[in-house]
């Protein structure tokens, strides 16, 4: 392979290197017979992307239905769940029990966890006196090759599980990820990482390693850095319109597993089409990482280059013509089917997007962002609230104002809430409450460190195990400070004229030049010094929880050096800008970047994943 | 040293071989000369380093095989009880060498035996069986049933099998009674013999396709007892004035059975009594006091050895015998591949010669062995002769058969230098063979080195190499350590190159739990000296250890100990065990593992009263917080508990604000919940959030009201949407109401109304509203909603009242593009303009574009 080149399809390898974890295991064939498969909705989307009917048919499933909270109407003998370890699950199949046995009506069960089992499960199926009715088996499926570059745990729930909750379940499950793709890909050479959660799975992992350590044999690590991100490190980043377009098409109709849903205004037909999003589709390709204003004349000189290929074939002979239509034109009619969905989304998007709102929405980001006319910004998104905009666009406005701006001034807080409450409803005073203990919308109060719930925790710290919880108070209520970040590392480029959308000379081109995403403005920095050194203002302004390792490998082979491949692990969820900017530096520095996300995140999702709605 | 006893040889030769003493005498009766028909050898193993004041025949003896320790306990069964002197339980080595011994205390013994894992069983007169380990320590005890305690026992056999080891007794009512695995105790009671009056002269257990089985004799009547069933058999060929049966044995594998009758003959044949082997007659009527098997695997020979008093004779197919003259009082301990003999001062074994160790030692043996042993002898020498020899063997192409055998010979050979020649041999041998495969004859050195170091009199564990074989270095390593002798277990685990999992790590395992139980060292001394050998050598489990600690009574010193497992997930069980949650809380949250941290926390909560556990999640953050995770859908109610017990009122506050429209239906319920919500609230300090709540508990009311004044849904929509609903019905009196109630900011207000009023399309009510009082957000506001209804005569009434800032703005969004250009010229507005000409089409705005041009050059004029 020639240096410097990306490595070609490294995702999809683990599924090469893996195939155990794929496909023919994932129903056990423990319970042969005839069954009816309930999948809870949350991995209807991941299956559909590694198995298939015939595969469901080869384990015997008879129906698939999905897990809702509705009574079934199988008719079969045997049962089968393959749900998500949580509670809620654990009821539902509870309540089919119990139903059953009301009736007289006995059935085999067995409930498939993915991709463990946890005690909490167990427990409940037992005070529901179901224990011994159900048998349990898990489905250790913990990663989705999404793209080439892209691996996702598919675990939505982790950011609020964890940031909010305090709920630490899922650490072990992301330290086992990356045991997987240690021992695929490993060993790993060098970790950094930022954040308590990335903080404790780095600890995690390190003991797997130690522990399976023997079985791995000396290879040549094919991933020369890891590189751990906690998501509240940076939520900036996360709460800004994206304006590149894989992420303006996520933002605007929602991917789901690398896959999107284009309805009729689309596609211009009455039926809605699903699309793979990978590097597999040519024209998407090359266009994901672009910026949206450059994205349509990509596309029309595109159609000019088909249509032209098309024309060809005028004054062909028979044979050239045969030649035509066995080799090109497939392909051909493929591209053409691509282009023009493609430019039916654009359509849609502009539809949506480039109205004069988008416009002032952005310009209002981008001043929050850089911290001037905050009043006008403040007006804005009171507006915004009270015309009813939308309750989550307005619910993001909010939190990127409290957290460039280190908290509202008691005032707008007040303000804002009793606005946003009288426009949506009163069951978001404890959406509110959410956010304020995420820390992602909060009330400046200076002077004021420790909150109560702090100050006594601290009091009745003794031992060494309390000192992981107070950092676990302080993360809760952590304060931004992304002023001071934001200067120290020049997260807003200095303007001078107009910034080449086209020719971008860094990664702030992600949001049209206005700012550099903070998460991949760190893992620049980190990588470039090799190590925290001469970052220790921004790693404080960070709340700390640093850590890279205590004897950098150097790379003294300067080839290596030049295919550095660097796995980029996001907790909590990471947006496609991010992706994108990232790929961006990879471009420029000649690094091959490795995404490895618990989900796809963007702002939406995150405001979605705070929401105290009504049932 | 050995001596070989081999009929074919003339009488009364003995081949030496190395020179040594010989000190056995065989008497053989030979009838046939050169008929090999019986080889067998006895040579000493140790000379006994104990100290015996009484006969061995005085003792309850009892040697494990394999070359296992020996019991002794001194027999006053048949002699009268005197009260006051209690026997004494000792343990031996095979080579002498005192283990243990502890006064006995119990009742009286009728039997001792060993089990597979070389623990004592003490048969007790009231069936109580009971163990020791190979110190003298009881281990643990049970009970043979109310039938045997009743009877009393008055013989016990201790056997194994492949379901471990059994014990089988006899019992005063002449019923027999087994267990076949000590470890997993299912009692039989074995069916009557009928018109049993008294004793069996003899009885043995037999296993026969995995069933356990006992053959009796009783007068000339052999009776098989199985689990159901009791019937009468007859030996096979055996002759009728055989007489009646007085001793019987059956061999180490369960294959073959001996039957001594009270003419002195002895019945070989097989243990399922199909087949006959052969009968000897021989001249003592007196029923032997121990009578065995000598056989070995894999071979056609076999002999029965019967012992007296006096006298050893080994007997087989033929009719001739070998006897042996016994010193002094012996006994008998089979083997796999021979017989152990002990007495109070030698230690030896007899077996038949195997065939590679015949073949070279047999005297004047040509066999390429033999002649390959004599050529290396020679070349020590520096004799020609050597050359000679060697030639010999390989101009008969047998060199390669040559090395084999003397490797497979110096296997069979106790002494270190006999094996030691022999292997000098192979190994000059094979320096004149070309492709002559190293493995075995390294195998060999190594093993050999192994059972030299075993042998040794110190450690007194006599394995030949056949038993070792068959015990694998596993289980030799297992009794090492059994016998504490770690280092040696751990040299020969470096020497064979074991891996440190299988190896060493599992014998400083096996030191460290027995460290823990000295009791003679502080806890901090015992815990640094198992850190310090142990380290973190892989496969220690440090938990494995603390659980033994825990087990001797020391929780403090297995706490310490616990320190050292790096592994959570093992020391979170035991902490629970030992009652130490707090801790076991602490390690489980240290380690991340939440499945971990659920485990203590529901432990904890059946362990300690509601109170006491709450204050202790209090403490623990992170254990909290799955708690309540868990009773936000499993325990509601206990939620609210713990809010309460912690005073939180925030979360209290949350608790009914989520019920209130969760779990409550009607409307009383929910302004209740909302109540207490408020309540909290307050408490909370949260004036925000109790204002906020009792507004809502207004406008539930209010909702209620309209909903049932005006018969449409309202419950449950916000304000705003409420207000928007009343807009659109019309109902502007009631909108007002609620604009003044809630304090709707002005802002909100117009925005709402304006857009209810068009979707409504009063266009009317809307211009009446306009010029109410001046706009709070303008007009460009009215614009844009008559054009998203797209109405744009009104769109235009309001277009002409906006600032002038807007003025362009409004004029584009009218499509009055020439108002638009005249008003961006007016403001000399370059953006504005710009702004314009983007919304023009070169095919209608033609003037307008012009004009925009021209103006826009002016300014650069300027």
């Amino acid at each position: 392979m020639p240096l410097g080149q990306p490595v070609p399809g490294w995702a999809f390898r683990v599924r090469e290197r893996y195939p155990g974890t794929y496909g023919a295991l994932f129903v056990p064939p423990q319970l042969p017979g005839k069954k009816d498969l309930f999948i809870e909705a949350d991995l209807m989307s991941p299956l559909d992307r590694i198995a298939n009917v015939s595969i469901l048919k080869q384990h015997e499933v008879d129906k698939l239905y999905k897990v809702e909270n509705k009574p079934i109407v199988s008719t079969s003998d045997q049962l089968c769940f393959l749900v998500r370890p949580r509670i809620k699950n654990m009821k539902y199949v509870a309540d089919i029990v119990n139903a059953d046995k009301a009736m007289g009506r006995s059935r085999k069960y067995k409930i498939i966890f993915s991709p463990q089992k946890f005690y909490s499960c167990e427990l409940v199926l037992e005070e529901e006196g179901i224990y011994g009715d159900v048998t349990c088996d898990e489905w250790a499926f913990y990663l989705l090759p999404l793209d080439d570059d892209l691996l996702s745990m598919e675990l939505p729930e982790f950011f609020r599980d964890y940031f909010l909750e305090g709920d630490q379940r899922w650490i072990s499950t992301i330290a086992r990820a990356l045991q997987l793709l240690n021992s695929l890909f490993g060993p790993f050479a060098n970790t950094y990482g930022i954040g308590r959660c990335a903080k404790m799975v780095y600890e995690v992992w390190r003991e797997l390693v130690e522990e399976s350590e023997g079985d791995s044999h000396a290879r040549r690590p094919e991933i020369s850095h890891v590189f751990l991100m906690d998501r509240d490190v940076d939520y900036v980043t996360a709460l800004c319109s994206q304006v590149v377009y894989e992420g303006l098409v996520d933002d605007t109709f929602r991917i789901k597993c690398g896959s999107v849903d284009f309805g009729p205004d689309v596609t211009s037909s009455d039926r809605s089409f699903k699309v793979l999003l990978n590097a597999q589709d040519k024209v998407f390709s090359e266009i994901r990482n672009e910026h949206f204003s450059n994205v349509f004349g990509f596309l029309s000189q595109k159609a000019r280059n088909l249509q032209t290929q098309y024309d060809r074939r005028r004054g062909m002979d028979i044979k050239q013509m045969k030649n035509f239509v066995s080799q090109e034109l497939k392909g051909l009619k493929q591209e053409h089917r691509l282009l023009s969905l493609h430019i039916g989304a654009c359509e849609s998007i502009m539809k949506k997007k480039t109205k004069q709102d988008f416009q002032e929405l952005l310009k209002t980001e981008h001043s929050l962002l850089e911290g001037f006319d905050i009043r006008e910004s403040t007006s804005y998104i009171e507006e915004h609230i009270d015309r009813q905009v939308s309750p989550s666009e307005s619910l993001r406005l909010m939190c990127l104002l409290s957290v460039t701006e280190n908290g509202l001034i008691p005032k707008d807080y007040r303000s804002l809430k009793t606005q946003y409450l009288q426009s949506y409803g009163p069951e978001h005073l404890l959406t509110f409450h959410n956010l304020k203990r995420i820390g992602l919308l909060t009330e400046q109060a200076p002077g004021e460190t420790l909150t109560a719930v702090e100050s006594k925790v601290s009091k009745l710290v003794t031992d060494r195990a309390a000192g992981k919880l107070t950092d676990a108070f302080n993360s809760l209520a952590r304060k931004s400070n992304f002023r001071g970040i934001s200067k120290k590392l020049g997260l807003i480029p200095r303007v001078d004229g107009e910034y080449n959308l086209k020719v971008p000379r860094d990664m702030a081109y992600v949001f049209s030049g206005a700012y550099i995403p903070l998460s991949c403005k760190i893992i620049e920095q980190v990588l470039e010094r090799k190590g925290w050194l001469g970052l220790e203002e921004v790693v404080r302004l960070l709340n700390g929880n640093e850590f890279a390792p205590t004897e950098p490998v150097m790379e003294e082979n300067p080839a290596w050096e030049a295919q550095r491949v660097i796995l980029a692990v996001f907790l909590g969820g990471c947006t496609f800008s991010e992706i994108s900017a990232l790929r961006f530096l990879g471009k420029e520095k000649g690094y091959k970047f490795i995404f490895l996300t618990t989900a796809i995140t963007s702002s939406a999702r995150l405001m979605d994943a705070m929401l105290e709605a009504k049932v | 040293m050995g001596f070989i006893a081999g009929l074919g040889l003339a009488e009364g030769m003995a081949l030496e071989l190395t020179g040594k003493e010989e000190r056995v005498i065989a008497l053989r009766s030979l009838t046939s000369p050169l008929v090999c028909l019986l080889c067998c050898r006895k040579f000493e193993l140790y000379s006994m380093a104990w100290n015996l004041k009484e006969d061995l025949r005085d003792c309850l003896v009892a040697a494990a095989p394999y070359g296992g320790p020996i019991a002794l306990m001194k027999n006053n069964f048949r002699k009268e009880k005197s009260p006051g002197s209690r026997p004494l339980l000792e343990i031996y080595s095979a080579s002498g060498v005192p283990l243990a011994s502890v006064l006995w205390k119990s009742g009286q013994v009728v039997q001792l035996g060993w089990t597979a894992s070389e623990d004592l069983l003490c048969i007790q007169e009231d069936g109580t069986v009971l163990i020791y380990n190979l110190f003298c320590e009881f281990k643990r005890h049970f009970s043979m049933g109310n039938e045997v305690l009743q009877n009393h026992v008055r013989e016990a056999k201790v056997f194994h099998t492949e379901y471990g080891t059994g014990v089988a007794i006899l019992t005063g009512a002449h019923r027999f009674s087994l267990t076949t695995n000590i470890d997993d105790l299912k009692l039989r009671r074995m069916p009557e013999v009928p018109g049993l009056q008294k004793l069996p002269s003899c009885w043995a257990v037999l296993s026969q396709d995995r069933v356990t089985i006992i053959l009796l004799a009783v007068g000339q009547d052999l009776y098989l007892l199985d689990n159901t069933s009791c019937s009468v058999v007859t030996p096979p060929g055996i002759s009728p004035h055989a007489g009646a049966y007085v001793q019987m044995a059956v061999s180490f594998n369960y294959c073959y059975l001996a039957l001594f009758t009270d003419t002195g003959s002895i019945w070989m044949g097989t243990s399922s009594l199909k087949e006959k082997l052969g009968e000897f007659s021989c001249d003592f009527r007196t029923p032997p006091r121990q009578m065995v098997w000598c056989t070995r695997p894999r071979s056609k020979q076999r002999a029965v050895v019967a012992a007296w008093d006096r006298r050893l004779l080994v007997a087989g197919k033929s009719k001739e015998c070998i006897q042996f003259i016994l010193d002094e009082d012996s006994y008998l301990v089979p083997e796999l591949d021979g017989v152990r003999i002990f007495s109070r001062t030698t230690h030896e074994f007899l077996h038949e010669i195997p065939e590679a160790s015949e073949e070279i030692f047999k005297i004047a043996s040509m066999a390429p062995g033999a002649l390959l042993l004599e050529a290396q002898r020679e070349y020590e020498k520096q004799s020609q002769k050597a050359d000679e020899y060697l030639r010999e063997i390989k101009d008969q192409n047998l060199l390669a058969e040559a090395v084999r055998q003397c490797i497979e010979a110096a296997g069979y050979e106790h002494e270190p230098e006999t094996q030691k020649s022999l292997l000098r041999a192979a190994s000059f041998g094979k320096c004149f063979l070309d492709k002559f495969p190293p493995e075995s004859f390294v195998r060999t050195c190594r093993d050999l080195r192994v059972l030299n170091a075993i042998r040794d009199y110190q450690i007194g564990i006599p394995l030949t190499f056949a038993q070792y074989k068959q015990l694998t270095i596993e289980v030799l390593l297992d009794r090492l350590v059994l016998r504490r002798l770690y280092p040696l277990a751990i040299k020969i685990c470096e020497y064979l190159r074991l891996s440190e999992f299988q190896g060493v790590s599992r014998i400083l395992a096996h030191w460290a739990c027995y460290k823990v139980q000295q009791k003679d060292k502080s806890d901090e001394e015992v815990a640094h000296a198992i850190n310090q050998k142990l380290g973190d050598t892989p496969g220690i489990s440090y938990s494995e250890i603390a659980a033994r600690a825990y087990d001797c009574g020391r929780t403090e010193l297995a706490i310490k100990v616990l320190e050292y497992e790096p592994r959570s997930g093992e020391q979170v069980p035991l902490l629970l065990k030992m009652k130490k949650s707090q801790l076991a809380l602490n390690k489980a949250i240290e380690s991340g593992d939440t499945d971990l941290v659920y485990t203590v926390v529901l432990h904890l909560k059946n362990e300690l009263n509601r109170g006491t556990f709450f204050m202790t999640l209090q403490k623990q953050p992170v254990a909290l917080s799955l708690y309540r995770q868990f009773c936000k859908h499993q325990e509601l109610e206990t939620l609210k508990d713990l809010y309460n017990q912690d005073d939180d009122h925030q979360e209290l506050g949350n608790f009914h604000v989520h019920s209130s429209y969760s779990s409550e239906k009607r409307i009383e319920g929910r302004v209740a919940a909302l109540q207490n919500a408020v309540d909290e609230y307050y408490k909370a300090k949260n004036e925000f959030a109790a204002k906020a709540t009792e507004d809502q508990i207004k406008l539930l009311r209010m909702q209620r009201r309209l909903q049932d004044e005006l018969d449409k849904p309202y419950v449950d929509y916000s304000l705003h949407d409420t207000v928007y609903g009343l807009i659109l019905d019309g109902n502007h009196k009631r909108a007002e109401q609620l604009y003044r109630d809630f304090r709707i900011p002005d802002k909100r207000f117009w925005w709402l109304k304006i857009g209810a009023l068009a979707e409504r399309e009063d266009w009317e009510e809307m211009e009446k509203f306009s010029k109410s009082k001046k706009s709070p957000v303008g007009y460009l506001p009215f614009v844009e909603i008559c054009m998203k209804h797209h109405n744009r005569h009104e769109a235009k009434k309001y277009a002409a009242r906006v600032t002038p800032e807007q003025r362009v703005k409004a004029h584009i969004l009218v499509r009055e593009l020439d108002q638009a250009a005249d008003a961006a010229i007016e403001h000399k507005n370059e953006n504005e303009m710009n702004l314009v000409l983007s919304k023009c089409t070169a095919a209608t705005d033609s003037s307008v574009v012009e004009k925009i041009n021209r103006a826009k050059a002016q300014i650069l004029k300027k």
